[in-house]
């Protein structure tokens, strides 16, 4: 029992480190805090926490006992939490809530007439941010000279840098769920020794296989759940299929995965032309939606829930199956792994089916996201789910290569593009500096690898 | 070379080596796998700098940085796996990095006539605009020699120069040896093949981990002493001694084809019985394993085992009929160099360690455990990657595979190549053990005395036909073999 205990530990620690050498990790890290640190600024609260900021802040600056009028705008829960909140903390350690008005300015004035009515001179009034802005406080004192020249207050603000808002994290999440999706079944081909460039056109394909069988067939607008799942299925099937087919050539035929992948590239674009004759397809009901766009578990969108999901299976499937044995195995050395009774073939099929299929899920994602399919979708996909696995430190050579380094490598390609664009970087110079950072992040991979030298200038005639 | 000196993180792999070699003498470098030979060889190459110690060339202190400046000097290392470009011509070889040219374009003519000559003094065969790939390895050897002189290096060092050579190649290269030597070059030699040393080699430097344990001239030193001082323990015996069994068979192959490379190839290996293939290099020896195992296709034939005739299409069919083949090449085809020793060892034996598609990781630890220490494979943990590893460790932990398999019927080829004298003399221990549980053995080596040191029964193949038999392989000399395997 106390030797189970201590493997078990050493287990655990073992895959702490593990996770500690993904190489790219810091390099995420490192560019995370500088984003943060250059987008530190000004925000703004709202709703609950804003009531709660200014009760305190009323409270310090007029004593105990203020009287005070809120106002805010309607048709905004925020912003009624916020009335809500103030006037029960207000209340409870005995102001005076003389008025609240949810709504116009109309009812801002309504609401001043209520509190010189009570005959209580008011203190304060707290407004939310877009009230505060009305013209109606201007002349206070000589509109409304018995109400006693309240103070006009906003809720406090304080300093955070805006990329680890939580609107930025999710928009980063759901900037790369496509990629990062496509990048797993990526990074399994590309440990095998092959590479998938149809990617990029599988999820096109998918997208527009399965919109266009909600509408056509499915009942366009009144689709149930039901015929949406099974459409989305019906993509995804048709990219395993188109997977199949690559992993067929590549292996019982021998031909190179680079040219067998672009054709296929070229073939499912087509199709997805063909079928859809270059127009998007968009008749579908709007709760096709749920999965691109909803947020159903503690405000995580669904399709980063997915994503998380497929990368544990994921790396259960690389790290603690046969299975992914045998695909590290084949990538390494497919002589002796066929000489040691791996199935060769059928492990380098696998691969590019669930490099298909997986395309195909993205393409479901993508659709979802953007309530239509079309033809054109997801262009040059490919080469970023690729750069993902490489700054992810898979080699393309095969045999070695960790999928939550292709997370990693997809994440600091997001955080790149999301925190460039808090930054106000334009669009040009965004493309350059995408290209720099995964050459620096390969560069920086090899030189540590060779021991902080030139690997190619070793022993080179001079 | 004086007390040269070189460590590697967490390994001092020279501890203060020293080395003299005259003109005109070749000297022998023995050591097991490990000793430090690799190191020494390259340190003197440029391809490692030393961390302390002198390198003196006729009396003149020299600080080689890169292979580059040690060429120069006059220094050529002909590594195990050749520096040559297939597509290239000997010619073309031999001249890269060094072409004659005018005005930019390489004049052929002359360039043709001086690689004409060195091949004849020589003494090879070779045209020298025959593409390299089409060379066999001897010849391509002849082509590193060749470019080392065109260099005119007065140091030749040759690792392992006849480790995929035939009988009478080896003699050929020990003719140039001996040429090499008339001219005053100085020859740095490195074998396991305790009789080529002896019969080439002039003087003899013995290395132990790291450090030097002798030398002497080859008259003073006995075989016993020298495989004494290599392994640092008294050795009894070569070969292990076995009682030779009489033996019912258990695998059968009859008829067995494949285009040139085996024709009607038919034998059986009995019940704890070794049986020899042996012949030359080509002879079909290695593709007639391949053909039992499934790793090639074969034309015709049939494979029982126990009376049950074999559906064998692939190694995956043979594996499951209890075959296992350690194969020629362990690199290119025995192990997964950039997996760890665990995965490699667990690669066939993953059915029954597992369940459900999950590995079983820990059974998988403890099943290693077992082999390991059985074995004696030294590693630092089981998660040591198999590239880090030395040739014997690498060549046992492919054993381990098969063991763990639990075959019936083990087929060897090239068991001890690259492999040191200890790590073979544990290999051999081995062999014996499993015939003594009833396994059948079928081995094939390029080594006579180790093929006559261990079989019960020896097959000589030329030209993919077995061409005949030595039924009591312990009363046979190397000479009946060979007369079989030339014809």
């Amino acid at each position: 029992m106390e030797t189970e205990k201590l493997t078990t530990g050493r287990r655990v620690r073992t895959q702490f480190m593990g996770i500690v050498s993904y190489g790219m990790l810091p390099v995420l890290l490192l560019l995370c805090i500088y984003f943060s640190v250059r987008t530190y600024s000004e925000q703004q609260r709202e709703g609950a926490d804003a009531g709660r900021a200014s009760a305190a802040a009323i409270l310090k600056q007029f004593g105990p006992h203020p009287c005070v009028v809120i106002v805010a705008q309607k048709d905004s829960p925020p912003e009624a939490e916020f009335v809500t909140t103030l006037q029960q903390q207000l209340r409870s350690s005995g102001a005076t809530v003389a008025a609240t008005s949810i709504g116009d300015v109309g009812d801002a004035r309504r609401a001043l007439k209520t509190a010189v009515d009570a005959g209580k001179p008011v203190d304060v009034v707290a407004c939310t941010q877009v009230p505060a802005a009305w013209p109606l406080w201007k002349n206070l004192a000589k509109d409304w000279p018995n109400l006693g020249k309240p103070k006009i207050m906003t809720p406090p603000t304080y300093m955070w840098p805006n990329f680890l808002t939580l609107s930025n994290l999710s928009n980063i999440t759901e900037r790369i769920s496509v990629i990062a999706i496509i990048a797993i079944g990526m990074t399994m081909v590309i440990i095998t020794g092959g590479i998938d460039l149809s990617v990029g056109s599988l999820i096109a394909l998918s997208a527009v296989v399965s919109t266009l069988l909600i509408q056509n067939v499915g009942g366009g607008q009144n689709a149930t759940p039901m015929v949406m799942i099974l459409s989305s299925f019906a993509g995804i099937a048709v990219c395993g299929l188109m997977g199949l087919f690559s992993g067929a050539m590549v292996t019982v035929f021998r031909l190179p995965a680079f040219i067998v992948t672009l054709s296929m590239m070229l073939i499912a674009r087509g199709i997805a032309q063909k079928l859809t004759h270059s127009e998007a397809v968009a008749d579908v009901p709007a709760s096709y939606k749920w999965l691109g766009l909803g947020a159903d578990l503690f405000n995580i969108p669904n399709c980063v829930v997915l994503l998380l999901i497929l990368y544990a299976v994921a790396y259960v499937l690389m790290h603690y199956t046969v299975l992914g044995r045998y695909i590290y195995a084949v990538g390494g050395n497919s002589e002796a792994a066929r000489l040691s009774g791996v199935p060769v073939l059928r492990v380098i099929i696998f691969t590019y089916v669930l490099c298909g299929l997986l395309s195909g899920v993205g393409g479901v994602v993508l659709a979802s996201k953007l309530k239509s399919g079309s033809a054109n979708y997801a262009l040059m996909y490919e080469l970023y789910a690729i750069a993902a696995v490489v700054v992810g430190g898979t080699s393309l050579a095969g045999g070695e290569g960790k999928i939550l380094g292709t997370l990693i490598g997809a994440l600091i390609m997001a955080v790149i593009q999301t925190g460039m664009l808090l930054t106000n970087v334009d669009l040009d110079t965004q493309n350059i500096v995408l290209g720099v950072v995964i050459l620096l992040a390969v560069l920086f991979d090899a030189f540590k690898r060779s021991g902080f030298r030139f690997p190619g200038l070793r022993g080179e005639a001079n | 070379m004086q007390g040269i000196e070189k460590s590697f993180p967490g390994v001092r792999a020279l501890r203060g080596v020293s080395l003299t070699l005259r003109g005109g003498e070749v000297l022998a470098l023995m050591g097991e796998n490990g000793a430090g030979k690799s190191t020494l060889i390259k340190v003197l190459a440029g391809a490692h700098l030393p961390d302390a110690g002198t390198i003196e060339l006729d009396g003149q202190p020299v600080h080689f940085r890169s292979p580059h400046e040690s060429q120069r000097a006059g220094i050529a290392v002909i590594y195990q796996e050749f520096n040559l470009i297939p597509g290239l011509s000997a010619r073309e070889n031999i001249f890269l990095g060094n072409e004659r040219s005018r005005a930019g374009f390489v004049s052929r003519g002359s360039e043709r006539a001086v690689a004409a000559e060195l091949f004849q003094r020589l003494g090879l065969a070779i045209d020298p605009e025959t593409p390299c790939r089409r060379l066999t390895i001897a010849q391509q050897q002849g082509v590193e020699i060749a470019k080392a002189l065109l260099l005119d290096a007065r140091i030749i060092v040759m690792d392992e120069p006849t480790a995929a050579l035939t009988p009478p190649e080896v003699d050929r290269l020990f003719q140039i040896i001996n040429e090499l030597r008339s001219r005053g070059i100085g020859v740095i030699y490195i074998s396991h093949r305790l009789d080529e040393v002896f019969k080439i080699a002039d003087s003899i430097t013995v290395l132990r981990d790291g450090a030097n344990v002798g030398g002497c001239t080859t008259s003073e030193m006995s075989r016993g002493k020298l495989i004494e001082m290599m392994v640092g323990r008294q050795m009894q015996d070569e070969f292990p001694r076995r009682v030779p069994a009489v033996a019912e068979p258990r695998l059968v192959v009859t008829g067995l084809r494949r285009g040139q490379a085996v024709r009607d190839v038919s034998f059986s290996v009995g019940r704890g019985e070794v049986l020899a293939l042996t012949g030359l290099v080509g002879s079909g020896r290695t593709e007639t394993a391949r053909l039992i195992f499934g790793a090639d296709e074969r034309e015709a034939g049939e494979i029982l085992l126990d009376g049950q005739r074999l559906t064998i299409r692939s190694p995956r069919d043979a594996i499951r009929n209890k075959i296992g083949l350690l194969p020629e090449d362990r690199k290119t085809q025995g192990l997964v160099l950039a997996q760890s020793a665990r995965d490699n060892f667990g690669l066939p034996n993953l059915s029954w360690l597992s369940r459900w598609g999950f590995v079983a990781l820990r059974r998988e630890s403890k099943a290693f455990a077992v082999y390991r220490d059985q074995l004696k494979i030294r590693l630092p943990n089981e998660m040591q990657r198999v590239r880090n590893l030395s040739g014997g460790n690498q060549q046992k932990i492919v054993l381990a595979k098969w063991l763990a398999r639990q075959c019936e019927v083990l087929i060897f080829d090239e068991p001890t190549r690259g492999v040191d004298v200890g790590a073979k003399y544990e290999i051999y221990l081995l062999i014996n053990q499993l015939v003594a549980e009833g396994k059948s053995v079928l081995m094939i080596s390029s080594e006579l005395p180790e093929v006559l040191g261990l079989a019960d029964r020896i097959l000589v193949m030329h030209e993919g036909r077995i061409t005949g038999e030595i039924a009591n392989a312990r009363a046979a000399t190397q000479q009946d073999i060979m007369a079989l395997a030339i014809r």
